[in-house]
């Protein structure tokens, strides 16, 4: 709406709200408010056209800590509202915050049916693979036998692969990061804002006080570089600083050393590749165990795809340009009428 | 040389046929004639369930039922005088409801064995038989639809499909009619398909001259004009008079239209129809499911347009979360619900006015909505604008309430110019005056009316959540003083409403008397006839519909009292009669039929008389 670019002048301070943050002390969502704050006075667009809408869960309360346009709705429904929000108002910058809960129970339904319509905004899902809001119950993304509050004798549900269940519903941005690595959010975060289309981020976030360490493997320094592998399009997939690599036998990854061997020879990243993305998604074992696949950060696949929005609004202008001569007046009287004297 | 026709001053008309029979194309093409003709009309279509139900089950009839007069017609009809039934299922599931003496033209090819056996006849039933005393025509359709169009190149199917044509055509010829809008008609839909287009007139003409070789012993009809208040008119259904009445309130307050929506009998016409008006930059979107539709309906209010979401009761019931959240948000928000049989899946093609209830009460918390319910189709036009205003200029979710019977129903309707219509003011915030002044965005104006502040608007950004919320800012507040004070507010917003709307009329009757008829919503019609019928016999019956349910006209109170007895006909187990005996502490009596279909106007007399005995 407005014209002038003010959001150049403005710090990440303009961003933040005069509502205390009330996470738990040492929750993985502060890190993540921080980054998304440092990043906005750089997307480029004016403090009034950026809105923030988030369903029900701990990382819901987000909207209320940004000083921008910002809805908390309803459980797993953010997804919807931000779609009815762009498809009327194109040119907003319109972010879902949502966990696994609010995004892949109750409202799994309007993700993946967002994920294919394609509206151009930007999805953070904290995943935290536990229910803190409601203290404690497993979630869709917990790993099996987990012993929750609701699951004395350990859960039985298989987890959801949620970056996988993304790329079935023909997302067009696919990315995983951690709250423990900041550089590494922003930069993914900078790369979903620039994406057009719906951009999923999955984000790995502690819950310190029902799930503390979950992710530990991954965001420890000990584990870390064995543990996660960082994937930069173009760039060959080498991990454990820099001592071994991924190479493609057939679709079968394996790990290979380095040690006598160019990165040449691995498998190079390419994000528009969608048969290798899938693959990427699967590196999804147990990181308990010692030979599984290093966990993979960062923007696994894009593509470009018209938005829902762009087209809807290329309808109304088709079908504007075609009647230009529409009125009310003619819509009431309809095609067929009569006179009683 | 023809005889005159006899003059007649009102007639009702059933056609019933197979699903597959193109009886609702007949129906309407016989009502555009008939308002075309001039005279005042009410239709009601009763179609089955499945879309092609088993071919000539009683289950697969459809129905097209139209009254049409020469004096002012309120209701479809309640017996007909005329059944056409194009086979033996047709004629069995309806021949209750043609009157004594009445007129019955039956299509004989659909009464061979194979169609009674599936209408579930007896062996040996001759249903066409001892008839006397109505006035039978019978005619085999199939054979003089296939002789009528031996020249034209086409395959017996298509031929056969002509069927309705020739029996249109006939009907035509007894009401002494003229073929042209149904020749117009076929010319534009069949204008790429020429034998079909051959056909279809051949078979309709066929059916008229029919008439003539019949005429020594048939007779012809005529209903003449009705003296219709001077203007000019078109034919509308209910759900078609919704969306325009949409569409205009869009045009009024200057916001451009977004419809959200998932498909359910009987509400999906408004999708259809509103998906095509893409020209006046409206939206729809057809969401993957019913919460889904409002929610992206609820970002479309938030993003600054009018937002419309409809639906039937299971999908209203889905919605209810949802309806809460936007009445926390104090948004703008249209919920059309079209009303059927229920509870759950219920009667999708019957009719019903049970969700009154949920309406009013059918959300968690204190949630109030105002309530607006249409009484006919031309009403749904008046009846959704004047929603679309409370909910814009009020900033609150709004229900609009139809049912399957108006929404189906047709008549005729002298439209509104553009410049007549009110306008309707939406209440954006105003910009900041300076700089840094904090904006309230729950502030209130006298009407208890917060502004209305949209991503854009550099200086008003804020935040709104299904939270409760701090009285002016619309900050989070657990405080318990702060709650009551919102529940408050929000209540007072929404009784503040009465201020705004007219108060309560008397349709018919005198002030004040014996019996006083309070009617919501398309029990409309029939309650007017009654009351005209009983007002002529000297009864002292008032009626009075009530269109704005929550909140009441602030008159209602007092009109209930003028009378001695308040009887409250509904097609439900007893909904706003225990609202209004809640609410004013008045005697009012239930009068409830459940049966997925309309009252008849004797059915109001008999109770009315019952309570005047009692
Ligand atoms: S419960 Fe867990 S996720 Fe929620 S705020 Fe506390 S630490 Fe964060």
């Amino acid at each position: 709406m407005s014209e002038s670019n003010t959001a150049n002048k403005l710090s990440p301070k303009d961003f933040s709200s005069d509502q205390d943050v009330r996470w738990c002390p040492g929750c993985g969502d502060y890190s993540i408010l921080k980054q998304v704050q440092t990043i906005m006075p750089e997307i480029g667009v004016p403090r009034e056209d950026i809105v923030f809408i988030s369903g029900i869960g701990c990382s819901s309360r987000f909207p209320y800590y940004m000083n921008t346009f910002g809805m908390h709705s309803i459980h797993g429904r953010a997804t919807t509202i931000a779609s009815g929000l762009k498809a009327v108002r194109p040119e907003l910058s319109v972010w879902i915050i949502t966990g696994d809960g609010d995004s892949l129970s109750i409202g799994g339904n309007h993700l993946i049916h967002l994920l294919r319509r394609n509206f151009n905004v930007n999805i953070l899902l904290f995943n935290n693979q536990i229910y803190g809001l409601t203290k404690g119950q497993y979630s869709p993304t917990s790993e099996q036998g987990k012993r929750t509050k609701s699951t004395p004798h350990g859960s039985l549900d298989h987890p959801f692969n949620p970056l996988a269940l993304c790329m079935g519903a023909d997302a067009t941005f696919v990315s995983r990061t951690m709250d423990r690595d900041p550089k590494q959010l922003r930069s993914v975060l900078m790369q979903a804002n620039q994406h057009k289309g719906t951009s999923l981020v999955e984000i790995y976030q502690n819950c310190n006080v029902f799930n503390d360490g979950t992710f530990a493997r991954f965001t420890d320094k000990r584990t870390k570089e064995e543990s996660t592998i960082f994937i930069e399009d173009g760039k060959p997939l080498i991990f454990d600083q820099g001592k071994r690599g991924i190479v493609l036998d057939g679709f079968n990854p394996k790990i290979v050393d380095m040690e006598g061997r160019s990165a040449d020879d691995l498998w190079i990243h390419d994000v528009n590749d969608r048969v290798k993305a899938e693959i990427l998604t699967r590196f999804f074992e147990d990181p308990s165990d010692e030979t599984a696949l290093p966990r993979p950060f960062g923007v696994f696949y894009q593509e470009d795809r018209p938005c829902y929005e762009e087209m809807l609004e290329q309808q109304v202008k088709e079908a504007e340009d075609r009647s230009s001569n529409r009125n009310l007046d003619q819509l009431l009287r309809g095609n067929r009428t009569w006179w009683a004297e | 040389m023809a005889k005159d026709p006899k003059v007649l001053d009102e007639v009702t008309i059933l056609f019933a046929g197979d699903s597959g029979d193109g009886i609702q194309l007949t129906g309407n093409q016989f009502s555009d004639n008939t308002a075309l003709y001039g005279n005042d009309l009410s239709t009601f279509p009763d179609f089955p369930a499945e879309i092609r139900a088993p071919l000539g089950t009683v289950e697969g009839v459809s129905g097209f039922q139209i009254h049409f007069g020469t004096r002012e017609i309120f209701s479809p009809g309640d017996k007909c005088d005329v059944l056409v039934a194009m086979n033996a299922a047709a004629f069995k599931k309806n021949f209750r409801r043609l009157k004594p003496r009445g007129t019955i033209i039956v299509n004989t090819s659909g009464f061979d064995k194979r169609n009674l056996k599936l209408a579930h006849y007896p062996e040996d039933a001759e249903p066409l038989e001892g008839l006397e005393g109505y006035q039978l025509t019978k005619m085999d359709v199939t054979k003089l639809t296939r002789e009528a169009l031996k020249d034209i190149k086409l395959g017996t199917k298509e031929k056969d499909r002509c069927k309705n044509m020739f029996v249109l055509g006939y009907v035509y010829w007894m009401y002494n009619r003229t073929l042209e809008s149904t020749i117009d008609f076929l010319t534009s839909k069949f204008k790429n398909k020429t034998d079909i287009l051959e056909a279809n007139v051949a078979s309709l003409k066929a059916g008229f001259h029919f008439g003539d070789t019949l005429e020594t012993f048939r007779s012809r009809y005529e209903v003449r004009p009705a003296a219709m208040p001077p203007g000019e008119y078109r034919n509308v259904m209910g759900n078609q008079a919704t969306v325009l009445g949409l569409v205009a309130a869009a045009e009024k307050s200057n916001l451009p239209l977004f419809y959200g929506s998932y498909p359910i009998t009987p509400a999906s016409d408004i999708l259809h129809q509103l998906s095509s008006y893409r020209d006046f930059g409206v939206k729809t979107f057809q969401a993957e499911d019913e919460i889904a539709a409002i929610g992206a309906a609820i970002g479309a209010s938030f993003g600054g347009h009018l937002a419309v979401t409809a639906s039937s009761g299971p999908g209203i019931a889905l919605k209810g979360e949802a309806i809460g959240l936007a009445l926390m948000l104090e948004l703008p928000l249209v919920i059309v619900n079209v009303q059927r049989g229920g509870p759950s899946t219920g009667l999708p093609t019957k009719t019903e006015q049970a969700d009154l209830f949920q309406a009013m009460y059918g959300r968690n918390g204190e949630a109030p909505v105002p309530v607006v319910a249409a009484h006919s189709p031309t009403d749904c036009f008046d009846a959704v604008f004047q929603a679309t205003k409370l909910a814009i200029e009020h900033m609150t979710p709004v229900f609009f309430l139809s049912d399957g019977y108006i929404a189906n129903g047709a008549e005729p309707w002298r439209f509104p110019k553009s410049d007549e219509l009110e306008k309707i003011s939406p209440r954006f915030a105003d910009l900041p005056a300076k700089e840094n002044e904090t904006f309230l965005p729950y502030e209130r104006d006298e009407n208890g009316v917060r502004p209305w502040s949209i991503p854009g608007m550099k200086g008003l950004e804020h935040r709104v959540g299904g939270l409760e919320k701090e009285d002016g800012s619309g900050n989070v507040s657990y405080d318990p003083d702060n709650h009551e004070k919102m529940v408050k507010l929000r209540q007072e917003k929404v009784d503040k409403i009465a201020d705004f709307i007219p108060e309560q009329s008397l349709d018919q009757g005198p002030e004040t008397g014996d019996v006083l008829i309070v009617g919501w919503g398309s029990t409309y019609g029939t309650i007017k006839i009654a009351v005209n019928e009983m007002l002529e016999e000297g009864y002292s019956v008032a009626h009075a519909q009530i269109r704005y349910l929550n909140p009441f006209p602030k008159n209602l109170g007092e009109i209930l009292k003028s009378y001695k007895k308040v009887l409250v006909p509904e097609i439900n187990n007893g909904q706003l009669v225990k609202i209004l005996r809640a609410e004013y502490l008045v005697d009012a009596q239930p009068l409830n039929k459940i049966k997925g279909v309309p009252f008849e106007a004797a059915e109001i007399k008999n109770a009315v008389l019952e309570i005047l005995k009692s």
